[in-house]
């Protein structure tokens, strides 16, 4: 094994080193736990790191300095948010359902660590490599709907009910469109898996990769992708379930403490997953974004897209303001889903209508065609102006 | 062209964060505890009672009228009026507060007790580094902690104070020339009256009805 290779080959070398003391019966059983150890540390210490990124980012966006008290730069700021959550007084309220209540972060974050079972996150590296990954990502996703609406329900709490209510109908509403555009990644590579999603990207043309995105389904696949991600994932600008200004953080108002920083952890490994994904699908998943860039270990070129994803939700957090419920919904249900749905009929064509730059051509006017007169259709019924209040004056 | 907005948006956030990088004066941050900003001029928070001479009890201008006490919206101030008098800053016997309390804590700010006061007696204060580790006992302000010197409201709102003091100078001055008047009228009278039997001098205090105060 040459160096480079071993180098990128770190982890899982690591892995079949601790197994090796290990009795033969036993070792896939070892093998296992030490790769979920490796995800339960890595992910929420990635966590850490966003949060601080986060707010800093935020600040400088707003020409603040953002957080630069604790440590050199503000960088133990996670660890004093950390010390403070777990001291805070753990509040439930009197009538509320205690087991439920209890156990809605804990699903919520259970149910999203087991998404990061399928994410490869470089080569050899992932936990299960499934025939239908993909599903079970998806499947996995949706019980999170489950958990807040426990959270809701359990409060006894007519405001976290409502708050609840929205949150699962936009999630609802966004796991349509984000199931059926990434679709069209799995018709074109013929599997669920997502490591054969991840190997099927990576070809090179001269230098340049064979990563999905860059075809137009795979363009449009992507855009789609990440809006539906955003939403899933409550991250701006539809972050109406916990919107401050309205609703002091629907579902888990009657949360405090450690409860709260789970929800928020919760948020957050919901994130990066979906980022993961979003890049294994489209992005070419571990691979280098030039041939001559092999040599960075693949882990490593994840970890950057990841990072690149998190930058640009920050980004996008900084710049955009809350959607209001109606306008998130006709988005989702008048727009995406549509042009998902054309999408994947575009990438069925692409399929089909064989190599050459016809099938260029025709894909990239259909989608883009799709686009301004479903965006025209849609602005079109947008009245703005100055507002009149009916009820509130 | 469609979702051109969001983009355009994009860029600008783009050129605020590289540029708080660049250019200081983009960040308008100021490092609290360590930095401050001179507070402007009319910056006021909590109600103070102003004191002339150097004893705060005895200086203390609030006459105890209640003024304020039925004025304030939120009822946050409590007076209890003295038995016995003390003369005023012109020499006219007052009563005065013997408790004077105002809970901060409900006190919202709003400066009407300071317009309705006619004794020019209670003012705004400019500090707002209150907190305290007792949220009850801790908000309750009481007269020795309220009184404040005539010095420390010039140093505050020096042009207020200004006004203030030469309204009250006049004032006195006012009150001076006429009971000096009412004297020498007397003495007058007095003289007219020298063959009737001597009665007791009696030096008339001089009503006066202080300017209310047209509002800082
Ligand atoms: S400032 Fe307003 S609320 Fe406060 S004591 Fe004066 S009148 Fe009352
Ligand atoms: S209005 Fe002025 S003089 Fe009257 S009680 Fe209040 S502070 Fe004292």
């Amino acid at each position: 094994m040459s160096l480079s290779s071993q180098f990128d080959q770190i982890f899982v070398l690591l892995q079949h080193w601790i197994e090796g003391f290990f009795p033969q019966s036993l070792q896939p059983a070892v093998g296992a736990v030490v790769a979920v150890v490796a995800i339960v540390a890595t992910f929420p210490a990635i966590f850490a790191v966003t949060t601080v990124l986060e707010r800093k980012g935020l600040g400088r966006i707003q020409n603040r300095l953002g957080p630069n008290r604790v440590g050199p730069l503000g960088i133990l700021q996670p660890v004093a948010d950390g010390i403070k959550s777990l001291t805070k007084e753990d509040i439930v309220p009197r009538s509320a359902d205690a087991v439920v209540h209890f156990l809605a972060p804990v699903v919520l974050v259970v149910a999203i660590f087991l998404g990061y079972a399928v994410l490869p996150v470089g080569r050899n590296m992932v936990l299960m490599n499934m025939d239908a990954g993909l599903l079970f990502f998806f499947a996995i996703g949706a019980s999170t709907e489950l958990s807040i609406f426990m959270a809701g329900w359990s409060s006894r709490n007519k405001y976290s009910l409502l708050g609840a209510l929205r949150a699962v109908a936009q999630m609802i509403s966004y796991e349509v469109p984000l199931l059926l555009s990434s679709v069209v990644a799995v018709m074109i590579t013929g599997s669920l898996s997502t490591v054969k999603i991840v190997e099927a990207q990576s070809g090179f043309t001269g230098i340049f990769p064979h990563w999905y995105v860059f075809t137009p389904w795979g363009f449009a696949g992507f855009v789609l992708f990440v809006i539906a991600a955003l939403a899933e994932t409550n991250r701006s600008p539809f972050d109406l379930p916990e919107g401050e200004s309205e609703l002091v953080a629907g579902y888990f108002t009657e949360y405090s403490g450690f409860k709260f920083a789970l929800f928020f952890l919760g948020e957050y490994l919901g994130m990066f997953s979906i980022a993961g994904f979003a890049i294994t699908l489209f992005l070419g998943g571990w691979g280098a974004p030039f041939s001559f860039l092999g040599f960075v270990p693949s882990w490593a070129w994840f970890f950057f897209k990841l990072l690149a994803a998190i930058v640009f939700f920050i980004w996008l957090r900084g710049t955009l303001p809350r959607l209001r419920q109606d306008q998130l919904m006709n988005f989702a249900w008048k727009f995406m889903l549509p042009m998902t749905l054309l999408n994947i009929l575009v990438a069925g064509a692409w399929r089909f209508l064989g190599e050459g730059w016809s099938r260029w051509v025709i894909c990239s006017l259909v989608l883009l065609c799709a686009y301004v007169l479903l965006g025209r259709i849609l602005m079109r019924h947008q009245r703005l102006g100055p507002r009149s209040y009916r009820y509130a004056e | 062209m469609l979702g051109e907005g969001i983009l355009q948006g994009l860029a600008e956030t783009a050129k605020n964060f590289a540029g708080s990088f660049v250019s200081k004066e983009r960040l308008t941050t100021v490092q609290y505890p360590e930095e401050r900003i001179a507070p402007i001029e009319n910056t006021r928070d909590f109600p103070i009672l102003i004191y002339d001479g150097n004893d705060p009890m005895a200086g203390l201008r609030c006459v105890a009228c209640q003024i304020c006490e039925k004025e304030c919206p939120p009822k946050c101030i409590y007076i209890v009026k003295s038995t016995d008098k003390k003369p005023d800053f012109v020499g006219k016997m007052q009563i005065y507060p013997t408790r004077f309390d105002i809970d901060i804590s409900v006190c919202m700010s709003c400066q009407i007790c300071v317009e309705v006061c006619p004794f020019e007696a209670i003012k705004m204060d400019t500090e707002f580094e209150l907190s305290t580790t007792d949220r009850f006992g801790g908000l309750l302000y009481d007269r020795e902690q309220l009184s404040k010197s005539n010095e420390h409201y010039h140093k505050i709102h020096p042009t207020e104070a200004a006004e203030v003091d030469a309204r009250l100078a006049e004032e006195k001055a006012k009150a001076e020339t006429k009971a000096k008047a009412a004297a020498e009228a007397a003495a007058a009278k007095a003289a007219a009256a020298a063959a009737a039997p001597p009665t007791p001098a009696a030096a008339p205090v001089a009503k006066v009805a202080p300017a209310k105060e047209p509002g800082a």
